[in-house]
């Protein structure tokens, strides 16, 4: 992997215009993805997730969006300067999109080979014959059998899984640097959800893409991840390697997103979940906006936001607990039973990807 | 395709039937007889008696409903109790103007109205958006024939820029200026409702459009504003749209009865408005099953439209 910064987003914020008031909706993220890699984004409905990566595409609504504050540096251009114009020579073709929903994504009264056409025609500026020799060849690449005749077939001939291909053929059409996936394989059934998983993979390999990959299942985190970001309440509250998410977690959401994965485990009879709900951010609370449901929370996190604490060179945490005159904590069994992997693992240089294979297929 | 519109034009057969009996039931609830206009006041029980005989009048009413078919199905829709003349001539010579002011009403309409009703939904919530959808619903409400008087007296009484009525001048040899001329008043009065209605729904349709996921996936392929409206937006807007077209295609025959009278236009409607009054049953039964026929036509002609424009349509 190399090691170049291709987007960097930095200190993002984003609220809505709504009927009841002005929605937080992103309240100062900062990202980065390098050459090459997959950044994981997790977090639970409404926690941003899907926000800000809309807005590195500038796909969010114009009339109710404001975009409070931040850069989003796509090799070293911030996207959110560009006028439309401009923009619409990064989307689809240096910035591409998959979205969560294969049944109402594609237009139902346009030919599946032509809308994997269009891209080639806009930003490579090709022939319309030559734009549908590579659309057949895209066609093949996802994996969709007989080209030639699928080409001229309507989305609703298509399945669910074979239209997400589609899309996929859609967003690579014009090799872009960076694939953002918003949820892909949620509106799929699960062995459907591992095989379009599995042509990512082998795709981000053979175009060494750069993949956002936005997911509430922490199943296909470990499966895609090379680095994971936390989100809760419009905020990152932790990131790091995808080994460190999983199996050396500082932040207590993270164990409670980690201690309600259903495990293999026999004898585990009720799964565990994080108790309340997120907060509403017409009104996002003063302090750590997870405090309320936080078992570990100090009395300083309903008072002070905590700040991003280092936990090593990649891993970063947001909570109090990590500061030095903090109380030692007991982490939850799951967690601690993580750890004890983590130390094993990074002690003996042992394989790592054990854990991540358990949890494949589960869904958070 | 072949079979399946055979299989409605078959089916369509019953459903004529049926309207004309229905037509014929309702006309001789009706109280009144044809007679009692034809016969004067002081004609005796006898004479009166003698007309009903040779109108066919005197007949139960199968049989006369019977007779009207076999004849109608000759192609001899009857004669007019009034002028003694055929219904069919009469009934042929008052289409032309008919599709005339309603065809050119219904096509100015569209025009106007589709690139409105695009226009509205894209600039949603906006002044202009509000003042297309404040006209709409002014358009949609004002009566016709409050439209029509009002439109006379300012263009045709006070500025004297149009006929009062008509199609053409009295001794005039017509021609195309001059249909125009005349066309202009009762065009505008009548496409006031049609421009408002169609604007409101395809306002209401690219909204609801443009709320879908494909088109976020249009914008997010990098394509221009401009190829997002006219290949995915307005094609997927169409369908509905057909709906209402296919509901506004029957009123070219049937759509300007009020409007017809104000504007003294010899056409269908004010055809149907005398007949009415002078209870020419042969010409009411056969405007009926005319009107019958288009509504029929129109809607197979709709379901075509949408095989043609929705893939997802298809008719075995």
């Amino acid at each position: 992997m190399e090691d170049r910064t291709i987007l960097e987003v930095k200190d993002l914020a984003i609220s809505f215009q709504t009927f009841e008031g002005v929605v937080k909706a992103v309240r100062g993220v900062d990202f980065t993805l390098k050459k090459g890699e997959t950044l994981a984004i997790v977090g639970e409905s409404g926690s941003g997730k899907s926000v800000s990566t809309k807005a590195i595409n500038r796909l969010l609504p114009k009339k109710n969006t404001m975009i409070e504050s931040g850069e989003i540096l796509f090799e070293g251009t911030d996207l959110l300067k560009l006028s439309e114009k401009e923009m619409q020579k990064v989307r689809g073709n240096d910035i591409a999109m998959i979205f969560q929903d294969p049944m109402t994504s594609l237009n139902p009264t346009m030919q599946v080979g032509k809308q994997i056409a269009e891209p080639i025609v806009k930003h490579k500026g090709v022939s319309k014959e030559e734009a549908k020799k590579q659309a057949l060849d895209l066609m093949d690449l996802v994996g969709i059998k007989n080209p030639t005749e699928n080409y001229k077939s309507y989305p609703h001939q298509f399945s669910g899984g074979m239209r997400q291909r589609v899309m996929i053929a859609i967003a690579l059409a014009c090799e872009p640097k960076i694939l953002i996936a918003d949820e892909p394989t949620t509106a799929l059934d699960v062995t459907i959800q591992a095989q379009i998983l599995g042509l990512m993979n082998k795709l981000k390999k053979e175009l060494d893409t750069s993949i956002i990959f936005i997911t509430h299942d922490l199943g296909v985190v470990a499966q895609m991840a090379d680095r994971v970001a936390v989100m809760y309440a419009g905020q990152i509250v932790e990131h790091g390697t995808a080994d460190e998410i999983f199996y050396n977690p500082m932040h207590p959401y993270t164990w409670g997103l980690l201690a309600s994965m259903p495990t293999l485990d026999v004898g585990q009879t009720e799964l565990y979940t994080i108790p309340g709900s997120p907060p509403n951010l017409l009104h996002p609370p003063v302090g750590d906006a997870f405090a309320p449901r936080n078992e570990f929370a100090l009395e300083i996190d309903f008072h002070e936001e905590p700040d991003m604490f280092k936990v090593s060179d990649t891993h970063y945490a947001k909570t109090w607990l990590l500061h030095p005159s903090a109380p030692a904590v007991e982490p939850p069994e799951e967690v601690r039973r993580r750890k004890a992997k983590f130390e094993s693992l990074y002690l003996g240089k042992g394989e790592i990807n054990e854990m991540g294979g358990e949890a494949l297929g589960s869904r958070s | 395709m072949k079979k399946y519109i055979i299989k409605r034009l078959l089916t369509a057969i019953p459903v004529l039937l049926m309207i004309s009996v229905g037509a014929f039931i309702m006309m001789n609830l009706a109280p009144g007889s044809p007679t009692d206009l034809y016969v004067s006041p002081d004609a005796t029980p006898v004479q009166i008696e003698a007309t009903r005989r040779a109108l066919g009048l005197d007949q139960p009413y199968h049989i006369q409903y019977f007779r009207w078919l076999g004849r109608a199905l000759q192609g001899d829709l009857g004669i007019n109790y009034s002028t003694r003349y055929p219904v069919l001539p009469i009934l042929i010579s008052r289409i032309g103007p008919t599709i005339t002011l309603m065809g050119t009403t219904l096509v100015f309409s569209y025009l106007i109205a589709i690139p409105l009703g695009i226009i509205s939904a894209r600039k949603n919530g906006t002044w202009v958006d509000n003042l297309l959808t404040g006209g709409s619903f002014v358009g949609v409400s004002i009566p016709n024939f409050f439209l029509g008087l009002g439109l006379i007296y300012i263009f045709s009484v006070q500025l004297r820029w149009f006929p009062t009525g008509g199609m053409s001048e009295l001794g005039g040899s017509g021609g195309f200026l001059s249909a125009i001329h005349h066309l202009v008043l009762p065009v505008i009065v009548l496409s006031a409702f049609y421009i408002a209605n169609m604007t409101r729904y395809m306002r209401a349709t690219m909204i609801q459009v443009y709320g879908e996921n494909y088109i976020r996936t249009a914008t997010a392929k990098g394509l221009a504003s401009e190829v997002i409206l006219t290949r995915h937006g307005i094609r997927n807007a169409l369908i509905p749209v057909i709906t209402i077209i296919g509901t506004d295609l029957p009123r070219l025959v049937g759509g300007a009865i009020v409007t017809e009278q104000i504007f003294q236009w010899p056409g269908l409607g004010r055809l149907t408005i005398m007949a009415i009054q002078q209870r020419e049953y042969p010409m009411l039964m056969a405007i009926t099953v005319l009107s019958a026929v288009v509504v029929l036509f129109a809607n197979l002609l709709v379901d075509i439209m949408y095989a043609v424009v929705d893939p997802r349509i298809k008719y075995n």
